[in-house]
């Protein structure tokens, strides 16, 4: 099987290392992965505050980039909703786009959905060590119903022990332009989301979405604990 | 802080609510509180189910609202209930402030009300010379310590028992407790005497039925029946979406709504009201008016958010938000907060004076999930940004961002050398911004993906 995968502007500039576990871990599973070397940004930081001329000239460009009938893989939540659930609707007004980002739309997947749905590759039978825990980020949970999947994945690591964070699916605060709009909420949220990751004692917190890994990962150091923060592809690979 | 608190000042009243430690405790506290209710309340609902219903019925009165307000003021007066209709806020005020006048009514009870806060009648009645008693608790506690409600449903949900006993003994010189129950016997004792002495009593409603022209209200303290049958005269107020079809309809909301609001299966009271008490009826009015209040629905009902009209004020939003978690009600400076205060203050008070509320989401869609009434929050959130954004009511800073970020979506060669652009700027503009946003962020990686892979 051959997929394209979007590697998503937040992991491209400032988490490379969680796109080659991406595309370790795909291969692992047999798939050839192409990256279109064209690529830039889904158009959501833009979308989420209101310019819509902006997100609507990323979707054009990532419409033109993605071509061809193979799946695309996005290891982000938030971005892969955008593709899938906000793209159509930006181009009301003009049928050929707009069919095509319908196409589009419907063969794009996040990774674990893409790993659990498709693959059918739930049972990793990867090895890890220490507990982990999880956090269910908001586009990811709620626009795209992408609940169990990562959870099975990560249970099926030998040696390795899941454990439920509390509250797993509230928002930690990120919320792209929120993080900058008012940062003493957001600041506050991922505080809080630290307190349950200390509270159940895990050695590493994973989730789907790098933006919001990253506002915890803040939110940890300040607090001084030093549990590990990694992407659920890191956290695949690794037990490769 | 510096001048008053609106939703202008948003982002300062914010700040302000994040160092407040007591405010944050007795918000994460009750709103944990009614979201474990809630959760425990519906799940032995067929709820998708009644949702669906529920919205449906609201839309079936929307697409039709003109002729829906007209069943209702008609069958209300047959019923033998006085209907008045106002445009706007004043009109509201002004009316109901000639009803008082006309019976020579000067002492009023009051029974929660939403509406009522939205036209600011309580300072107006004031102003006029009379004397209004809010008689929910919530609201009791709020108006001695000249407050506004700070959650639709939970009124003093920012005050723990500590601030009320003290306020209760400064304000009604008693001794100082902070036993809720002697607190909640006070607070009774005190109402008791005016229930018993006052000329009118004032309602909102949860509920118009257009077939029987009833008003419903739904309460839990017994103080909604007290101001509607002690006093001789009663005005509802009521704005236009409270309006449903029928009697039938009406079970389907009430499955929904005190489950949702504080996860009752039932709420201690439901009063349906229909006209003044008739001959041999031992409780009641003598006389009922109606006030229909459209004050910006009719215009709200025509654009493309109409759907908020859909909104029953359960707060199940608000107890979901974790903004509105955070930060509490005050600090968004309207009657309603949370996110269906967001989307309603932007369509009532305008766009030029409710653009900050905007900023006040992470759009992560724990309010759509518990809405019982199914109305779209998140994507009307982000349908009024886009509208902020038309308007240019945003900083010229991000605007040019925006400018610059257009044109490399559209570039891989601008979004690398943006990239590289950034990795060496990244130490000042992390200075610049401030630790608290890019002092967050780590700085860009030495070599791009885009770069790792080619």
């Amino acid at each position: 099987m051959r997929v394209q995968l979007f590697g998503t502007c937040l992991v491209d500039t400032f988490f490379p290392e969680t796109g080659e576990a991406t595309v370790r871990l795909l291969e692992y599973f047999g798939v050839d992965v192409a990256y279109p070397r064209e690529q830039t940004c889904c158009g959501k930081p833009a979308d989420s505050v209101g310019y819509q001329d902006v997100s609507r000239e990323a979707a054009r460009h990532f419409l033109s980039v993605f071509e061809g009938p193979d799946p695309i893989v996005v290891p982000s939540g938030s971005c892969a909703s955008m593709i899938k659930h906000h793209y159509p609707g930006l181009f009301k007004d003009d049928s050929r786009l707009r069919a095509k980002a319908e196409q589009t739309a419907s063969r794009t997947y996040e990774l674990t959905q893409f790993l659990v749905r498709v693959l059918k590759a739930h049972q990793t039978g990867f090895r890890g060590s220490g507990s982990i825990t999880y956090h269910a980020s908001c586009q990811l949970t709620r626009e795209l119903s992408v609940r169990e999947e990562p959870i099975l994945l990560l249970k099926s690591i030998e040696g390795a022990q899941y454990v439920a964070l509390p509250e797993a699916d509230r928002c930690c605060g990120f919320g792209g332009a929120f993080m900058a709009k008012m940062p003493e909420v957001s600041m506050s949220l991922a505080y809080e989301k630290a307190q349950n990751i200390v509270g159940v004692g895990a050695d590493t917190v994973t989730g789907c979405d790098q933006g919001c890994l990253m506002n915890i990962s803040d939110a940890l150091k300040r607090a001084g604990s030093n549990i590990s923060v990694k992407h659920i592809a890191q956290v695949l690979a690794e037990g490769i | 802080m510096s001048g008053p608190v609106t939703s202008l000042t948003f982002h300062e009243n914010a700040r302000a609510a994040c160092k407040d430690a007591s405010l944050r405790q007795s918000l994460k506290k009750c709103t944990g509180i009614f979201q474990k209710k809630r959760r425990e309340a519906v799940q032995a609902l067929p709820l998708e189910e009644l949702r669906d219903q529920a919205s449906a019925i609201k839309l079936q009165v929307l697409d039709d609202l003109g002729a829906y307000v007209d069943r209702f003021a008609a069958s209300a007066t047959r019923a033998g209930a006085v209907v008045h209709r106002a445009k706007d806020a004043a009109a509201a005020r002004e009316t109901i402030f000639h009803i008082l006048k006309d019976r020579s009514a000067t002492k009023i009870v009051k029974s929660k009300s939403m509406v009522t806060e939205e036209i600011h009648l309580n300072e107006h009645l004031h102003r006029r010379g009379m004397q209004v008693i809010e008689t929910d608790l919530g609201e009791y506690i709020v108006q001695l310590a000249g407050e506004k409600p700070s959650h639709i449903l939970a009124p003093a949900i920012h005050k723990n028992r500590q601030q009320i006993g003290k306020l209760f003994a400064e304000k009604l010189r008693v001794p100082y407790t902070e036993d809720h129950l002697e607190l909640l016997k006070i607070a009774r004792d005190t109402l008791r005497q005016d229930f018993l002495t006052a000329d009118a009593g004032i309602t909102g409603a949860n509920f118009a039925l257009a077939d029987t022209g009833s008003v419903v209200l739904v309460t839990n303290e017994g103080n909604g029946r007290m101001a509607t049958t002690l006093p001789r005269l009663h005005i509802a107020v009521l704005t236009l979406e409270k309006i449903i079809p029928s009697l039938a309809d009406l079970a389907t909301f009430m499955r929904l709504l005190p489950r949702s609001a504080s996860g009752q299966i039932l709420s201690s009271y439901v009063s349906l009201i229909t006209g003044p008490k008739k001959q041999g009826e031992s409780t009641g009015a003598e006389e009922v008016h109606i006030v229909l209040v459209d004050n910006g629905r009719s215009e709200i009902v025509a654009g493309d958010c109409r759907e908020i009209l859909k909104c029953i004020r359960c707060s199940a939003c608000l107890n979901a938000c974790p903004v509105y978690a955070t930060i509490g009600g005050h600090a968004y400076g309207s009657t309603y907060p949370g996110p269906m205060g967001i989307i309603l203050t932007v369509l009532l008070d305008g766009m030029d004076k409710a653009y900050p509320l905007l900023d006040g989401t992470t759009l992560c869609g724990a309010c759509d999930e518990v809405c019982p009434v199914k109305v779209p929050l998140t994507k009307m959130l982000a349908t009024l940004r886009e509208r902020r954004i038309a308007e240019g009511l945003t900083s010229t800073s991000e605007k040019a961002a925006m400018a610059g970020f257009k044109h490399a979506v559209n570039s891989p060669r601008a979004f690398d050398w943006g990239q590289r652009a950034l990795r060496r700027l990244w130490p000042g503009l992390v200075l610049l911004s401030g630790e608290k946003i890019l002092g967050r962020v780590p700085q860009p990686a030495d070599r791009s993906l885009r770069r790792r892979m080619s």
